[in-house]
């Protein structure tokens, strides 16, 4: 399954992103993912209650936001959504697609608890 | 209270900067490679045994060997004259960039031309993950059915070249040729096209002068000490 090593890579960029952010935890994941990247989100949701365990990102929420394919046809530059058993334009029958949209796989942003300041402050001292 | 973060990373990342590693490494070297792809069963090894038969005095290959368990592969390589290095991934349906460093590590590169990385059987995620290859190529093979390129088209749109295995079935296996054209057409338009089959040979040798013309391709723009056998 390679859900676990997307999953172990989605962890090590939050990670990153909340230390240079001085976060003391990661709550919230928003994922972008195509539905042409192969991902399934119960994979990575199963695999992720496993690799988070233990980090500042422990029980964080994963969203996803899926994006459905879509292409344009090169010959008529008509747009449309690929699959279900054909990849012909609706339009004019041509056979050549250009893909849109459909095959993300990112991390758009995370939601953090940043390290309170007095609390961050007064450890300091 | 909580607080958004943007980040805007592609999860692959880290995988394609290791990848681009991998990709340095092969150009000093002089070595050509391949990342070869197909679901199990549709000839993978057997291509690469021809193409070793083949090219056994022109050019010098390694293999890498990438499947869940066993060196079956990686010994039938070896068996046909090549350098070659299995890497068991454990239950991982892919390779990636970093399983692939070490088992560079480990070849000879001074003494190679090309370099063949057989992936893991699957049509599902193989070409999402680079390697730092300079081709991805697929085999479809005629029993699998002419409907592949629109059920797994993340696999037929990341490839740079196409190879149609066990033509020799044509005349008894049912394989709607026109609707599989269809398919990689939408996908990956003009995508170069090998029709053979590894059985008979039939085909095989437009396959191997891809490869001879790559190769040497390859090393004009990448020049190193000892110049390419002649064949």
């Amino acid at each position: 399954m390679h859900e676990l090593s997307v999953t172990q890579s989605l962890l090590e960029i939050a990670l990153r992103h909340a230390r240079e952010a001085g976060a003391q935890r990661v709550t919230d994941l928003y994922l972008v993912i195509g539905d042409w990247s192969s991902i399934v989100d119960d994979s990575v949701q199963f695999y992720w209650d496993l690799v988070a365990q233990g980090t500042e990102a422990e029980g964080a929420r994963l969203h996803f936001e899926r994006i459905p394919a879509r292409a344009i046809c090169t010959d008529c530059q008509r747009e449309f959504a690929p699959g279900g058993g054909s990849l012909l334009c609706p339009g004019c029958g041509g056979s050549r697609l250009r893909l849109l949209a459909g095959d993300q796989l990112h991390l758009e942003s995370i939601g953090i608890e940043p390290v309170p300041q007095a609390r961050a402050h007064a450890e300091s001292e | 209270m909580t607080e958004r973060v943007n980040v805007g990373e592609a999860i692959l990342g880290a995988n394609d900067r290791l990848a681009a590693d991998n990709r340095r490494m092969l150009d000093q070297a002089g070595v050509f490679s391949l990342n070869l792809m197909a679901s199990p069963g549709a000839g993978k090894t057997s291509l690469i045994e021809r193409t070793l038969a083949a090219l056994a005095r022109s050019v010098r290959v390694g293999v890498i060997d990438g499947d869940i368990a066993t060196s079956l592969d990686a010994d039938r390589a070896a068996a046909a004259g090549a350098e070659a290095i299995q890497v068991n991934t454990g239950g991982e349906c892919h390779l990636d960039a970093v399983m692939i460093q070490p088992a560079l590590q480990r070849l000879s590169l001074d003494s190679l031309d090309l370099l063949i990385v057989e992936n893991v059987g699957n049509l599902v995620c193989p070409a999402s993950f680079a390697l730092g290859t300079h081709k991805n190529v697929l085999i479809a093979s005629v029993p699998e059915g002419a409907d592949k390129p629109h059920k797994y088209p993340g696999m037929y749109r990341g490839i740079q070249a196409l190879v149609l295995n066990k033509i020799d079935l044509l005349p008894y296996v049912e394989f709607d040729q026109a609707f599989f054209q269809q398919g990689v057409e939408a996908l990956n338009p003009g995508v170069v096209t090998f029709p053979l089959s590894c059985r008979t040979g039939e085909g095989l040798t437009a396959w191997l002068a891809w490869i001879e013309a790559e190769v040497r391709q390859f090393r004009q723009a990448h020049p190193r000490k000892g110049a390419l056998q002649q064949p």
